[in-house]
């Protein structure tokens, strides 16, 4: 199986990745080879047979609606790259 | 003296011969000189080991006592420890301190161990080998030319290097077994939902679980009994599990009437032949100690591993995208604007392996491919969990090779994501129907390197696990 330059550098843009282009090669390659394989399980049929999302089947996990504290804000802000006034300082959106 | 289990450290400590200070003092020697050759930490904490033995110490002389007390344990790199750096073994968490515990390093901590840092790994839980870490590309004590076997690499290392008794290791599709096997130590996935998550830094959420790697089957299970159980942070913790008597269940080595499957489809022509023989001689002992060895089918078997790599990577694309250089961890200086920052960071923060995973993940997750794999492998992965109901109407355990060769040498593998990917072929179907699977040391082969064979129970039947585990190290002499 080929997958496309376009179809690499469409993936690592929904990934949010950049890639050099070494790696845009070896990745054409690599998932190629790798779709491949996986491609084996279309010989399998699997007509009704309902999709498994979780290991062991149990009802959703609820708590009553209460609000609590997560972290303390100075740990948070002691491992943040920047904070300002409690909040995570980035590049712009756009120029 | 190098003592290994539990039960030779209480005795040191019970006959004065040491405390858990001097005991954790040697531990962070052993960790400190083994490092450079063997690369097995990521971070030894003198000064918290130190005073959390100081701890143990106090508590035991005030008449407490405990399994783990004072005991010196060693915690994957992908698990919280407060005041420790968290790497997962990857550049993009350069510069995190953990802010709290997970909650098994906190069930550690109440029984009063003492945490003497944070082992090397594959990163972010991706590899078979330990060769995907940043910086400390763990060695096998057994033969440094080779690899630990992976994601587990240190924490397997670090029990087999005798640096401590206990580790904890996760598993999302061998990542415990596959490295007990290739270091000669008992590595065990507990049921999924039995042991919480909460702090474990998330690879794929539906197959992850923590598990013990120890010396024995006894101290695996003493381990597993401190940290297993339900937790409020983790909602896939299964709520009502009580957690049973595992040391009692690890106490009894009589197989007796316990029905054994080997199967079929997992002794290929492919397996190296010493290891098929250790799992046929296992079969053999079992059946001479009066259990009973079937022949069964898990007919899907041949699917897993392609069902496993579209589910595990797609899960894992999604839990790697907090990683972004916004709250924590490496932030790429080069960026102007903030998609840039984005990809510069997850650029220069993420190995080969982790771009490769996240690429496939999204890739079947994407739209139009969607149903094709995920869905598709969503499917397979139910007719899998069917295989393992049916072969547990007719038994009890299932026995087969934990790995289909002993150790590789560094650099065999690594250039060849799929044949690495191959190496989980006996390991994943366990995380796929979230199933409990042990390996346990069974021998070694012409090169003296270790052979692990492993079993697998039906979910929550951890204490018969853990007696046929027991059982079979016994035969095994």
């Amino acid at each position: 199986m080929s997958i496309t330059r376009e179809q690499v550098l469409h993936i690592a843009r929904l990934a949010r990745l950049e890639l050099s282009q070494a790696e845009v090669e070896a990745s054409m390659r690599e998932l190629g080879d790798i779709l491949d394989y996986v491609e084996t399980l279309n010989r399998l049929d699997t007509q009704g047979v309902e999709p498994m999302s979780h290991a062991v089947a149990g009802a959703t996990a609820l708590r009553p609606d209460e609000p609590r504290s997560s972290a303390a804000i100075d740990a948070l802000e002691n491992q943040a790259p920047a904070m300002e006034d409690r909040l995570f300082r980035v590049p712009p959106v756009i120029e | 003296m190098n003592p290994s289990t539990l039960k030779e450290l209480h005795l040191e400590i019970a006959e004065g011969r040491h405390s858990s200070r001097s005991l954790t003092q040697a531990a962070l020697e052993r960790a400190r000189t083994s490092n450079s050759e063997l690369q097995i930490m990521n971070h030894i904490d003198e000064s918290a080991a130190l005073a959390q033995a100081d701890k143990a110490d106090r508590r035991r002389a005030a008449g407490e006592q405990g399994p783990l007390l004072g005991i010196p344990v060693v915690i994957k790199d992908n698990m919280n420890v407060e005041g420790m750096p968290t790497s997962c073994s990857s550049a993009i968490l350069d510069g995190y301190i953990s802010p709290y515990d997970a909650t098994v390093v906190e069930r550690l901590k109440a029984a009063g161990a003492v945490i003497l840092g944070k082992a090397s790994m594959d990163e972010f839980a991706m590899g078979s080998s330990n060769e995907n870490a940043n910086r400390m590309k763990t060695r096998n004590p057994r033969d440094p030319e080779r690899v630990p076997g992976g994601s587990s690499g240190g924490s397997a290392a670090a029990v087999a290097a005798g640096i401590a008794p206990l580790a904890l290791g996760s598993d999302t599709g061998g990542s415990i077994r596959q490295p007990a096997a290739f270091c000669g130590t008992v590595g065990m996935k507990p049921t999924y939902g039995t042991v919480s998550r909460y702090g474990l830094v998330a690879f794929a959420s539906s197959l992850d679980q923590i598990g013990p790697l120890a010396n024995s089957v006894t101290d695996a299970a003493e381990l597993l009994q401190a940290i297993a159980g339900p937790c409020q942070q983790d909602s896939t913790s299964l709520r009502d599990y009580q957690v049973p008597d595992l040391l009692g269940a690890a106490g009894n080595i009589d197989v007796r009437g316990l029905r054994v499957g080997l199967p079929r489809e997992y002794l290929v022509d492919g397996l190296a032949p010493e290891i098929r023989r250790q799992v046929n001689h296992s079969a053999d002992l079992l059946r001479q100690a009066g259990a009973e060895v079937v022949d069964i089918s898990l007919p899907h078997t041949e699917y897993a591993i392609a069902a496993y790599y579209i589910i595990a990577t797609a899960e894992a694309s999604a839990n790697l995208a907090r990683f972004d250089g916004v709250r924590y961890g490496r932030r790429a200086e080069d960026a102007t604007d903030l998609a840039a920052m984005y990809t510069n960071t997850r650029a220069q923060g993420f190995g080969p392996e982790v771009k490769r995973r996240i690429m496939l993940g999204t890739y079947v997750l994407s739209s139009g491919y969607y149903d094709a794999y995920y869905r598709k492998a969503q499917r397979v992965r139910r007719l899998i969990a069917q295989d393992f109901q049916s072969a547990f109407e007719q038994t009890d355990l299932l026995l087969m090779p934990t790995t289909p060769a002993t150790a590789f040498r560094q650099g065999e593998k690594i250039d060849d994501p799929l044949a690495m990917y191959l190496q989980d072929v006996f390991t994943i179907a366990a995380n796929l129907a979230g199933l409990p699977a042990i390996s346990l040391p069974a021998g070694v082969d012409q090169h003296g390197l270790p052979i692990g064979v492993q079993l697998y129970a039906n979910a929550l039947q951890e204490p018969t696990l853990l007696r046929g585990a027991a059982g079979l190290e016994a035969l095994l002499g």
